[in-house]
């Protein structure tokens, strides 16, 4: 008794600028979730100076309830539309805009500094708004985002005094001009971080080598396809202090000024750890990277349509190298290489050169992949695009590597067996949850029953994001999944044989994640509206361009089904074909 | 035969030996989970009958034995049952049967009747798309069922994940015809995999770029279709784009159709944004008349920018030069006609 009125009193007598101090030092939106739970002083002080807010969905809530909460926030991160988007399963116009949030936060918090934004439509009045509204405007990040042109580029270069990172990473920019970047004023010189990787035509060169030259604290320039190579000498010697490079096309005709040229901009470049772009490469130049190559921990190859040969050449000078993004023209010799050489890499992509061709056209199989896991005791983040995989294999990947925490695996046709045994491959992933205990991430392929659904919700406590395409038998394999992976925030489902049963089992599951996706699966329209009456705290969107699902018996499946737990009710910008199943309250009034 | 599912009250009294013998593959601890799940019917399920047995029939054992995975077929629906005819079937197919007048016809033309079918399609190796039917003869099409257009089987034989009356957006395969059940047509696998949505799952940044090194990259043999090329749809007074994938196409018929497909629910009235009216169906007449008085035409923007009329250049050179696509009233589309045939003579 005691002892808890000590405590009791020590709370009292600490000052909120003490706490706050304390807490300045945690960043993490968890941890600072957490803080925010302890008592109701802490709440109150923790959200006055919260300074970072992530909204992972930002159907989840709205922007007055974010901006009541947390009345002083510098940096906010938005994403919008569901994961699968990338890959086209979501129509256009679904949603996602941005400008709402914008319109908010040009009044409620004109300190902003940083928006960062993943999927979501903005408009050029979006981006005119941003450069007018917020005075300290610092970082603008637009990942895969759609919406807007060059001339919103334009008004952001002319009036973002204090901008310093710029990144449109796969984003579609309508290219109207490349003027906008001579926006930028003369007296400009603070950008840090330019990703013009994504815009389609050239940008005014000249302009850019004024920019980066003017600029001491460069440290990321991501050119886009349209940039010369004979450039690029010139460009760097303006900025030798560069550690991220995105090159552009990497080819012109063979000249050897042209290569001495480059190779000695590139010996100057000190403080290289990262290079990308290398579009178009015409394998003579690529020696002239070579000085950079031993201190390089991040090469992203992924465009790169060079062989075998040229890429272990240049990948074997490599040793320091962390991350590495490649084609699979590198194949099993260029990855046995890698095993061999980089011993200090973290991550693996591997993508298919030839994804719609009906046969393979490299050398690449499953035993590239078993080389790297077994000689690389980092490695811990995979993606792996390949046309043939067995049980044996994952099992070995999955022994060596018990520190995976994100595995995505595609074997590129639908249903494939383990081309040995001719059995499914649910052993091979069961292998991998039960020894990679920390596997956040999974992504399945090839022939799975539900089987394989039964180990993952045995095994993979940890996970929080699972992508299923083409697998299982029935609705067993989805309740294994939902009623097992305690820790499932992001689930996407496309062509399997999920119907109604597992879902309406697990409703309150869907509460404790962030979304669901559901596309061509059995899901049916009655199940859907059940939902939505049920749970009011999700919204239950059905997707269906055939037209009103109400229009056809209850029994019919949807199309697609997206599930998202949200406090801010139905959306209100939806297009023709979604429908938000509406909650029971709807009906009262 | 079904698998059991889950809920312990409805298969209360199965006993585990037979949920373990009934599932495909054999689950030596399964009937252990089974009889260790968990209820958790939240929403009191038993009592509801709108939960209904929708699951799709699991593969039977020799099936999954012998991987005759051209056998297994998944399909929305309750099993056994045919999917249930559509308002959308008013549409009728523009292909063979070219007495119905299309809604986009892709050349103005004084009878009205969609005269682009094998004449301005000139290059030689594509085929128009009467000709290729011939090349499929099981095939058992009839511009009726225009089900059976939308499916392809892919020679390997892997699911065909269209199903049916799939809307445009899901279909990726070029036009060999399949009956409903997809019972697959040997031998003449097109020299491009068919392809389904979204799968192998690759962004379209990374796509596009892909396409685009193909075609500079000598080496790469060039084949048709390789990769997707995207192009944004967008149609006066509909209220959101869409985006086609020009590879899917081989002639401007297909494109046309599909396009009709995409936006006759716009010109209908049928998808608007919600709290319109939009929800009762056009009777048959009324479409018939829309169709007749057809008003549509259909444009692009090439690569200088300029705005053209579909239909005038073969489709290779067509596909290399569209940047997007607009729908617009044919009164607006006048003087793009006589711009085009110059453009095209110039060019050639």
């Amino acid at each position: 008794m005691q002892q808890q009125q000590k405590v009791a009193a020590l709370s009292y007598s600490f000052p909120e600028e003490v706490l706050e101090h304390v807490f300045s030092f945690i960043d993490s939106t968890k941890d600072r979730g957490s803080i925010s739970l302890v008592c109701k002083s802490w709440y109150e002080i923790e959200r006055w100076c919260r300074r970072r807010v992530f909204v992972g969905n930002c159907y989840a809530i709205t922007p007055a309830m974010v901006i009541k909460r947390f009345p002083k926030v510098r940096s906010i991160t938005l994403k919008g539309k569901p994961h699968f988007a990338d890959f086209n399963l979501v129509p256009e116009g679904w949603g996602g805009y941005v400008c709402p949030w914008i319109k908010a936060m040009a009044v409620a918090f004109p300190c902003l500094e940083e928006i960062k934004l993943k999927r979501m439509v903005i408009s050029d009045d979006c981006l005119d708004l941003i450069a007018k509204s917020f005075k300290n405007f610092k970082v603008l990040v637009l990942i895969s985002c759609e919406g807007f042109t060059t001339d919103g580029l334009a008004s952001i270069a002319a009036n973002c005094r204090n901008l310093r990172e710029l990144d449109l990473r796969e984003s579609e920019v309508e290219d109207i001009c490349g003027h906008w970047l001579s926006h930028f004023p003369d007296s400009y010189t603070s950008l840090v971080s330019l990703n013009i990787s994504c815009l389609a035509n050239e940008v005014n060169f000249p302009a850019l080598e004024r920019l980066v030259s003017r600029c001491p604290n460069m440290h990321t320039l991501r050119l886009n396809r349209a940039a010369p190579l004979d450039k690029l000498a010139n460009l760097l010697r303006g900025a030798p202090q560069l550690v991220e490079l995105g090159t552009g096309a990497y080819t012109s005709e063979m000249r050897p000024e042209v290569f001495t040229n480059l190779a000695a901009a590139f010996s100057g470049c000190k403080q290289m750890k990262g290079l990308s772009g290398f579009w178009d490469v015409l394998p003579s130049y690529l020696p002239a990277v070579y000085p950079v190559c031993s201190r390089l921990t991040s090469l992203n190859l992924s465009y790169a349509t060079i062989q075998s040969p040229d890429l272990i050449k240049l990948v074997g000078q490599c040793q320091s190298l962390q991350r590495l993004w490649v084609l699979d023209y590198i194949e099993d010799a260029g990855l046995d290489m890698l095993a061999a050489s980089c011993k200090d890499l973290r991550e693996l992509r591997v993508f298919p050169s030839d994804p719609f061709g009906l046969e393979a056209n490299v050398a690449l199989t499953e035993q590239g992949l078993v080389s790297v896991s077994e000689g690389c005791p980092k490695l811990h983040s995979v993606l792996y695009f390949c046309r043939q995989m067995t049980n044996a294999a994952l099992n070995t990947i999955a022994r060596n590597r018990p520190n995976m925490t994100r595995f995505r695996l595609c074997i590129i046709e639908p249903r494939t067996p383990d081309y040995l045994t001719l059995q499914s491959l649910d052993s091979g992933f069961g292998a991998i949850v039960e020894h990679c205990k920390d596997l956040q991430r999974l992504s399945l392929s090839g022939l799975l029953t539900d089987r394989v659904f039964e180990h993952i919700g045995t095994y993979a406590k940890k996970l929080e994001m699972l992508s299923v395409a083409f697998a299982g038998d029935s609705d067993l394999g989805l309740h294994h999944v939902l009623s097992g992976c305690d820790n499932l925030r992001k689930l996407e489902i496309r062509d399997c044989p999920f119907g109604d049963k597992a879902l309406l089992a697990n409703a309150a599951k869907l509460e404790t994640m962030r979304s669901l996706w559901m596309s061509s699966c059995s899901v049916s329209y009655g199940a859907c509206k059940l939902l939505g009456q049920k749970l009011p705290r999700l919204n239950v969107e059905v997707i269906d361009e055939r037209g009103p699902p109400n229009l056809r018996p209850d029994s019919n499946p949807v199309e697609k089904l997206y599930i998202y737990r949200t406090i801010s009710g139905p959306r209100l910008d939806m297009p023709g074909y979604v429908w938000t199943m509406e909650d029971d309250s709807a009906y009262l009034e | 035969m079904s698998p059991p599912l889950l809920l312990p009250e409805e298969e209360g009294q199965s006993n585990p030996s037979t949920v373990a013998s009934a599932s495909p593959q054999s689950l030596d601890r399964f009937s252990q989970t089974a009889a260790g799940l968990k209820e958790r019917n939240y929403l009191g399920l038993s009592d509801c009958s709108s939960v209904d047995s929708s699951t799709v029939p699991s593969l039977s054992d020799e099936k999954k034995e012998n991987l005759n995975l051209k056998a297994t077929e998944l399909r929305l629906g309750l099993p056994g049952s045919q999917s249930p005819e559509r308002d959308l079937d008013l549409f009728p197919l523009n292909s063979t049967k070219l007495d119905e007048k299309p809604l986009f016809p892709l050349l103005p033309t004084k009878d009205g009747i969609c005269s682009l079918s094998q004449k301005t399609v000139v290059s030689g190796n594509k085929r128009g798309f009467a000709d290729t039917l011939e090349v499929f003869p099981e095939a058992k099409y009839t511009a009726n069922t225009r089900v059976n257009i939308l499916l392809s089987p892919r020679p390997s034989g892997a699911q065909p994940t269209t199903i049916k009356e799939m809307p445009k957006k899901v279909v990726q395969e070029s036009p060999c015809t399949a009956n409903g059940t997809g019972a697959p047509i040997s031998g003449s696998a097109p020299a491009a995999k068919a392809q389904v949505v979204g799968w192998p799952p690759i962004r379209s940044f990374r796509k596009n770029s892909l396409a685009t090194t193909s075609k500079n990259n000598d080496e790469v043999d060039g084949k048709p279709g390789a990769a997707a090329l995207f192009v944004k749809v967008s149609m006066d007074g509909a209220p959101y784009l869409r985006k086609v994938d020009l590879r899917n196409y081989t002639t401007y018929q297909e494109l046309s159709s599909d396009l009709e497909k995409m936006f006759s629910c716009f010109t209908l009235g049928q998808c608007g944004s919600h709290g319109g009216p939009g929800k009762e169906m056009l009777s048959e007449s009324k479409l018939k008349d829309f169709l007749h008085g057809s008003e549509y035409v259909v444009t692009y923007e090439d690569k200088d920018g300029d705005w053209m009329l579909v239909g005038d250049v073969p489709w290779d050179m067509f596909i290399d030069t569209c940047k997007r696509l607009k729908i617009m009233k044919g009164s607006d589309a006048i003087g793009l006609a006589p711009r085009a045939m110059e453009k095209s003579k110039s060019r050639s």
